[in-house]
């Protein structure tokens, strides 16, 4: 019993370390908001990513970053409401 | 099977610039990123040309740079944060011309991650600390100090992350020697995520918060923070300490503000805008970079708008209180990603897409006429100031630095019927865009061209003394006679030279200190400094046929084959040596290297034999005139030179690095091959060889870059020479010439002299190390997509800008503008709103330099363009209406036309398309023979057009297909995220029926047909694939250069080579020579996908970067001498590429 408990707190962890890791309760919202976040956080890592899309857009990298920076506060709109049940 | 990967054109692009004294000499220079590379840059104060110094692939992403000077040092180092989940710091060493790791630490993942470090860096003005973030949560700050011996240390991290929050920017405050402050741009999400009104986020602020590194304690923490008004993207470090007011600028949309730590006022004030501008008027405007100045006694700031436009910002203070920020407008420049000012006075400007510019500063704007505006000016709320923008008034250009990026299209053919084909490329954004012809070869700048009179034979180019730094004399010879020009502030001819002008000339040259020397057929002439001239004269019926010299011997063949040496004493006489060498078969030519420095004379002199071989001759006293080797040649020697290359320039404090020595060879096969003389025994070894042209090749020693390199001419001149640690061999894009010398006077420092045909021409190589030299015709979209129209050979461009006005739309919208400006207008104002109506209608900006006018989102402006590629002119245009956007192009013949052969040009465009979510009105597809044939409205973005066996196919369905290309009856269809399918035709069911897929979804972006059965495809994250039409990848590399390279990536590869050495090699170099920024080779080139059955030339060919006893090491592990493996790889390269 001792392993399936260790692994329960390995998983608490990753969980706190590392944001966007699941649980058994995640829930569409949550999972969507951080598929969302790390995107806009590997497009504006990877230069080419943003020289694309600011090719696209017709808009400047910079203007192009702080759009994506505005984006990833709220990237899915509000949460759904949570049923107390 | 393996493909072999090299990169042919290194990317261009600029992504981050720094500057500082890298190479701690007092040379200001530029390290900038190029995205993966790293490349320190050397801006000449005199000249004002920029010149490589070092280019190092670091095999995975920069996604930040900095430059930091410890107190007190006179050095820079360079911070990078990469995906490799590390901090390095680099240390450039001028010695080795490398950048050094001097640490690296560890502190996540690899990869650019939400909440790894390294997409933020900032650095205490005082470099005592650095500040790595994360876009989320996590900051790492690391101390730097100094050890007993002065070396660079580096603590471990400390941190001071913060959940939940999202970083828009970091900065490191300059508060002098209090403890490091660094500012971050912040805002706090937790709220908003969990509040179902949505209410929360409106109410959630940015905020301004400092972190304080408290040096005793060893710990950092949240000092102070406050909610700011607007969001903003970036901040500016205000110059603190002795040197000014300290504190941070904000830079918002439509505002910048002075804060500081809440100690005092804000100072606020709005970003000016252009008068009568067309853009959008719901858009906001935002600072997208700035540049700091700083000497003793005032600092200033450059920040650039998204339109381009500089404006200097200064601060007035009240003993260190800020009591007004002043903007002036200062000059515009294309966007930037980075500018640099330099302590020199230049302003570097990186450009986001495009060439990147070096501007001289003129003026700082002190004293002209251009209004200043002032956060102390009343104003009211939400209203701005105004200004015009105009042409360049306080900048000079003064170098300009080719870029392509981005490429959005290429392709290879002959269009000029110059027998090796040319790259098409468009490239570039908007007004700024263009379409580049690219050739393999060097630049070649012509300075000068005059006739002569009759065609000459040779020329030379010989300073009057030794230590001259420029040359005195050209000196031409003909059939029958020589002519001596000066080279002043013009070059004539003169007579007194003490040269013989009545005969040919075979050499000529200084010697010693200030005597030159003519050797013609019938003996050798040598002009002492007093116009004492001593002829020695060829005995009997003898004839010099061949020699060779430098700047104290000289060395003559007789007819018959007989040598003769002669070398200078020290009072500067000629002296004939006491024995002659008589050689069995007729010497060709000769060579002799010049005389290293702090020695009496060359050791060598090689001479080619008619009997195929080359010997070499000892001239050292105790053996002179023996052979001491010899290299058989299979076919006749043309002509031979004896240079030194791999030489390190030397500096202040370090000395000159030898090279070796190298016996270039030039065949009258028109082959070229270099080999290793040893400076000690004259052994030879190591022969490399290249096919130049159809010509004998003759070879000419010149100095490139302060160093000897090679001119080898054939039916196409190349220059061979040794540029950051490799050699090239490059072919010189120019006409073909016939004999050639270095040429170095004050407007041209390092140019070459050469006669062709009857002329006398001076060329400069400027762009040493370039692959390409590139034509540049301006286009004015962005191109999307073009077809060569295979029977004239012009290309049909189409040019498509998203958030753009057509030119129409532009002109309605300014008489608009005029009509309100004139409504508006009060009774007594009416005549100057006239004016001013009348000055808007004139106004005529050209949008190549002030950029053109942002629409908003969801208009479009496209033109589809017949232009004639070599000279560049524009035949035809097609101009499509506001909001029209043509996205394909294809020549089709069709088969049920009458005249089969009829080609037809298809242009699909879509009306009214909005890009996110999307939304489309309808597409067209236009089809054009000599006018406009037929116009087909579909559902759907027509996104690619094919031509199919007489028939066409369009693709516009969903997902969305990005790429058809048909060979015979199959059709290889590429979609944005489902990879590849091959599609057959069935006649009978009237079907397209798709018979493969791929495993792997692929984003693709582009694809080309390899064979019948294989096709590569490149995807949007930098991926490469070559699918055989089994249903799985055959094989696969990461991340390659992006998506902006990928027009060169297809170029690169070559199919088919077995090279089982160099993968071994490949894993050698990658345990051995790990990438600088500690990105794991093996996981960058598998980024998305593992890689598979490629090699990777670009880490390979770092092995001559290796130091010698680890190429050793490597080599011994493969059996093999360090020599061969490096002769293995340029092999690989110069048959498959150059």
């Amino acid at each position: 019993m001792g392993d399936r408990y260790n692994i329960h707190s390995q998983l608490e962890h990753l969980q706190s370390k590392y944001i966007g890791t699941g649980h058994a309760d995640t829930a569409q919202f949550e999972w969507c908001v951080n598929q969302q976040r790390d995107t806009y956080a590997s497009y504006m890592g990877h230069f080419d990513m943003l020289n694309m899309i600011a090719i696209g857009e017709n808009e400047t990298k910079a203007r192009v970053r702080f759009n994506m920076m505005e984006k990833m506060v709220q990237p899915c709109g509000p949460p759904p409401e949570k049923n107390e049940d | 099977m393996y493909l072999y990967n090299l990169t042919l054109q290194r990317a261009s692009g600029i992504t981050h610039a720094v500057h500082g004294n890298f190479s701690g000499t007092r040379t200001q220079e530029l390290v900038v990123s190029r995205g993966r590379s790293l490349e320190l840059l050397r801006p000449d104060p005199n000249t004002g040309k920029v010149h490589t110094i070092l280019t190092t692939d670091i095999f995975g992403v920069i996604r930040s740079l900095m430059a930091f000077r410890l107190t007190g040092g006179n050095k820079d180092y360079v911070v990078v944060g990469s995906d490799s989940g590390r901090i390095t710091i680099l240390e450039y060493n001028q010695a080795k011309n490398q950048f050094e790791r001097i640490h690296m630490e560890t502190f996540g993942k690899s990869g650019c991650r939400r909440i790894v470090p390294g997409q933020y860096l900032a650095i205490d003005p005082k470099g005592r600390a650095v500040m790595i973030g994360a876009v989320e949560k996590q900051k790492l700050v690391y101390i730097l100090n100094r050890d007993a011996a002065a070396r660079l240390t580096i603590s471990s991290p400390l941190e001071a992350h913060k959940s939940n929050t999202l970083v828009y920017h970091t900065v490191g405050v300059d508060v002098g020697f209090e403890n490091p402050l660094f500012a971050c741009l912040e805002i706090d999400y937790e709220e908003a995520d969990t509040d179902p009104t949505g209410e929360a986020v409106h109410r959630t602020q940015q905020t301004l918060t400092f972190y304080e590194l408290d040096l005793g304690l060893n710990h950092v923490v949240r000092k102070y923070h406050e909610p700011l008004e607007e969001h903003a993207n970036f901040l500016i470090s205000v110059p603190g300490g002795n040197d000014g007011p300290s504190g941070v600028l904000v830079c918002s949309e439509n505002y910048i503000t002075y804060k500081n730590l809440g100690d005092q006022p804000d100072i606020r004030c709005p970003i000016p805008r252009r008068r009568n501008d067309l853009d959008d008027p719901e858009r906001g405007m935002i600072f997208i970079c700035a540049a700091t100045h700083k000497t003793r006694s005032m600092f200033f700031f450059l920040a650039q708008t998204e339109q381009g436009d500089i404006f200097k910002i200064t601060l007035e203070t009240d003993e260190d209180v800020v009591t007004e920020i002043k903007l002036k407008y200062f000059d515009t420049v294309p966007p930037a990603t980075a500018m640099c000012v330099l302590k020199t006075g230049f302003l570097f400007v990186a450009s986001e897409f495009g060439n990147h510019y070096l501007y001289q500063i003129a003026h700082l704007g002190d004293d002209d006429d251009e209004p200043e505006f002032s956060s102390a000016m009343p104003l009211e709320e939400g209203d701005t100031f105004f200004y015009a923008p105009r042409q360049l008034q306080n900048l000079v250009l003064v170098d300009e630095l080719d870029s392509l990026s981005p490429i959005m299209a290429c392709q290879i053919a002959d269009l000029a019927n110059e027998d090796t084909p040319q790259l098409y490329t468009v490239c570039g954004r908007g007004p700024r865009s263009s379409l580049r012809v690219l050739r393999h070869g060097l630049e070649v700048s012509e300075m000068a061209v005059s006739e002569l009179p009759g065609n000459p034979t040779a020329v030379w180019t010989v300073r009057k003394r030794g230590e001259d730094q420029y040359d005195s004399y050209i000196i031409v010879s003909f059939v029958n006679a020589t002519l001596v020009l000066s080279i002043g502030e013009t070059v004539e001819e003169v007579t007194d030279s003490g040269f013989l002008g009545t005969t040919p000339t075979l050499a000529c040259s200084q010697l010693g200190d200030d005597a030159l020397v003519q050797v013609y057929p019938d003996g050798i002439r040598h002009i002492r400094a007093d116009r004492r001239v001593n002829e020695w004269k060829a005995p009997g019926k003898k004839t010099i046929v061949r020699c060779a010299l430098n700047q104290r011997q000289v060395v003559i063949a007789l007819t018959g084959g007989e040598i003769v040496y002669f070398e200078m004493d020290p009072t500067g006489q000629l002296n004939e040596y006491t024995e002659r060498k008589e050689m069995k078969s007729d010497v060709i030519c000769m060579g002799v290297g010049r005389v290293p420095s702090g020695e009496q004379r060359s050791r060598f002199l090689a001479v080619g034999l008619s009997d195929n071989t080359v010997r070499i001759i000892s001239l050292d006293p105790n053996d002179c005139l023996t052979v001491r080797g010899m290299q058989a040649l299979p076919a006749l020697p043309e002509s031979l030179s004896v240079i030194e290359m791999g030489g390190q320039e030397g500096s202040e404090n370090e000395p000159r690095t030898l090279g070796s020595l190298y016996l270039n060879i030039g065949l009258q096969n028109g082959v070229l091959l270099r080999t290793v003389l040893d400076s000690v025994t004259g052994d030879m070894s190591d022969t490399r060889t290249r096919y130049l042209g159809s010509r004998p090749v003759k070879l000419f020693r010149i100095i490139m870059q302060g160093n000897e390199s090679v001119l080898a001419m054939s039916s196409r001149s190349w220059l061979s020479y040794y540029y950051q640690n490799r050699f090239h061999l490059t072919p010189l894009s120019y006409e073909s010439l016939e004999y050639a010398a270095g040429f170095s006077s004050e407007q041209c420092p390092e140019g070459i002299v050469a006669i062709s045909t009857n002329t006398l021409r001076i060329l400069a190589l400027e762009k040493l190390g370039a692959v390409f030299n590139q034509v540049s015709h301006p286009l004015e979209y962005t191109p999307r997509k073009f077809v060569i129209h295979p029977e004239s050979g012009h290309l049909v461009v189409i040019e498509t800008d998203h958030n753009a006005y057509t030119d129409d739309t532009k002109r309605q919208r300014k008489m608009q503008m005029a009509e309100e400006l004139r409504e508006a207008a009060g009774e007594e104002e009416t005549e100057v709103a006239d004016r001013m109506a009348e000055a808007l209608l004139s106004e005529d900006l050209p949008d190549s330099v002030f950029g053109a006018p942002k629409a908003g989102p969801g208009m479009w402006a496209s033109l589809v363009r017949i232009i004639e590629p070599i000279q560049g002119n524009t035949l035809h245009t097609i101009r499509l209406d506001q909001n029209e956007a043509a996205f394909s192009i294809s020549l089709v013949k069709f088969a049920n036309q009458t005249d089969m052969d009829q080609q037809h040009l298809l242009v699909g465009t879509v009306k009214d398309y909005q890009l996110s979510p999307r939304i489309v009105d309808c597409g067209y597809i236009y089809c054009y023979s000599l006018e406009l044939v037929h116009r087909t409205e579909v559902e759907d973005i027509p996104t690619a057009i094919c031509s199919y066996n007489g028939r066409v196919l369009i693709g516009h369905i969903p997902n969305l297909i990005v790429d058809i290309k048909a060979r015979g009856q199959r059709v290889f269809v590429s979609d944005v995220q489902e990879s590849l399918f091959v599609l057959r035709y069935k006649r009978q069911e009237n079907q397209l029926i798709i018979f493969v897929d791929d495993t792997n979804q692929r984003w693709v972006t582009t694809s080309c047909l390899l064979d019948f059965d294989t096709a590569a495809v490149a995807d949007k994250f930098g991926n490469i694939a070559v699918d055989p039409t089994g249903n799985k990848a055959l094989w696969d590399r990461g991340l390659l250069n992006g998506a902006s390279q990928k027009a060169e990536v297809i170029a690169n590869f070559h199919v088919g080579e077995t090279v089982n050495t160099l993968e071994n090699l490949e894993m050698h170099m990658r345990s051995e020579h790990p990438p600088l920024c500690g990105r794991d080779h093996l996981s960058f080139r598998s980024y998305f996908f593992p890689v598979k059955n490629v090699i990777d030339g670009d880490i390979c060919e770092q092995l001559n970067m290796v130091d010698q006893a680890k190429q050793r090491s490597i080599s011994e592990d493969l059996d093999k001498t360090p020599n061969e493996l490096s002769k293995r790889l340029e092999d690989i390269r110069t048959r498959y590429a150059f």
